[in-house]
């Protein structure tokens, strides 16, 4: 195959996926979106020769423009810029999630800090305010009072970017010191990984303890169905484990576009890379004799 | 291995033998995030800052 891969720093993530490519014997044309541009009559060379284009970019805003400039030359991408669009942006993934049937935390989104306020004091404390883009854990505030919620809504209307003034609020899980992340393919998964924290964002990339995690069928059934909401993929899905008495046992909190895995490779028996490629082998294959089989497109 | 020299404070940077282009690099002299702007001859450049829509 030749695959193309759009990147704008090459993280660990990418050299497992370029390592695994070549070892594949498959030719990779490196293209760094920062020096292209996308016209809308023909790639930006040599994207056109591709048999499929991984996006890979490190910001969301480039990831979402570039995978839907390709999608735009009949290129196959991965992933779709649909599901980019779905798992960029926290409510449109909140809405997905729910409109499939997926557990997901409760969530309020409000566009002025009084509504926010209202918002925050309906849930209670502690509650959670989210960026509606972002990654890593940044800017994500616990609020455990009132006098703290007012503080950072203020700060929140203040930073002038207008997404910070979509405020997402959401329901704080008590969750057993850690979450889950699951990689998938198609919904199928490969891999997953607790991810363990004193503090409360278990993020990898905050620095939490990460380890192979055996799944149970729900789980897996989760990830699958959460996949599927987004339109299918490439995907990291993160969940919490619930403790209550009754009711699901997880909630499915994010699904990641881009999706980090040098944490979980690192962490399980699997060679994820060598997984990624092993999908994209078929999954191009699939294309090229008429037989995709990409789940059901999502209508975002 | 190559080795390039940090844009900061010049020292000499030691580079991975598969380095690729766009890769990230610190400088083990004074810490500067550095990028791989090319591998034939090796040549850093300073890294950009972090962005608020980056992550995965």
């Amino acid at each position: 195959m030749e695959v193309g891969l759009l990147y704008s720093r090459i993280r660990p993530d990418e050299k497992l996926l370029l390592t695994a490519l070549r070892e594949h014997g498959h030719e990779v044309h490196k293209v760094d979106v920062r020096e292209v541009t996308f016209g809308l009559d023909a790639p930006p060379e040599p994207l056109g020769d591709c048999d499929v284009v991984l996006d890979r970019c490190l910001a969301t805003s480039r990831s979402r423009y570039a995978s839907r400039f390709v999608d735009h030359y009949d290129l196959p991408v991965v992933n779709s810029p649909e599901t980019a669009k779905l798992c960029s942006d926290k409510v449109e993934t909140t809405l997905a999630l729910s409109a499939a049937g997926v557990p997901t935390p409760e969530t309020t989104v409000a566009f002025t800090t009084e509504a926010a306020l209202d918002a925050i004091e309906a849930f209670g404390y502690p509650c959670v305010l989210k960026p509606v883009v972002g990654s890593w854990g940044r800017l994500m505030a616990k609020l455990d009072s009132r006098s703290a919620a007012e503080a950072v809504l203020e700060h929140k209307a203040t930073l002038g970017h207008y997404e910070h003034s979509v405020f997402y609020v959401q329901q704080f899980v008590e969750k057993p010191g850690r979450d889950l992340r699951v990689l998938t393919l198609d919904g199928e998964p490969v891999a997953a990984m607790s991810r363990s924290s004193d503090h409360w964002l278990t993020n990898a990339a905050a620095g939490a303890e990460t380890t192979a995690f055996d799944l149970d069928p729900e789980a897996e059934q989760l990830a699958r169905e959460a996949s599927q909401a987004v339109g299918g993929g490439l995907l990291g899905v993160d969940l919490m484990e619930l403790d209550g008495p009754d009711g699901d046992a997880y909630t499915v909190h994010e699904v990641n576009h881009t999706v980090e895995f040098k944490a979980l490779d690192a962490a399980v028996d699997v060679d994820v890379a060598a997984a990624v490629v092993d999908w994209l082998e078929t999954k191009v294959a699939s294309m090229d004799d008429g037989s995709d089989p990409t789940p059901a497109e999502v209508q975002p | 291995m190559s080795e390039a020299d940090c844009v900061t404070c010049g020292d000499s940077v030691a580079l991975p033998d598969d380095v690729e282009i766009g890769e990230i690099v610190d400088c083990g002299s004074c810490g500067t995030e550095l990028e791989v702007v090319g591998v034939d001859p090796a040549e850093l450049a300073k890294a950009p800052e972090l962005a608020e829509d980056w992550g995965e």
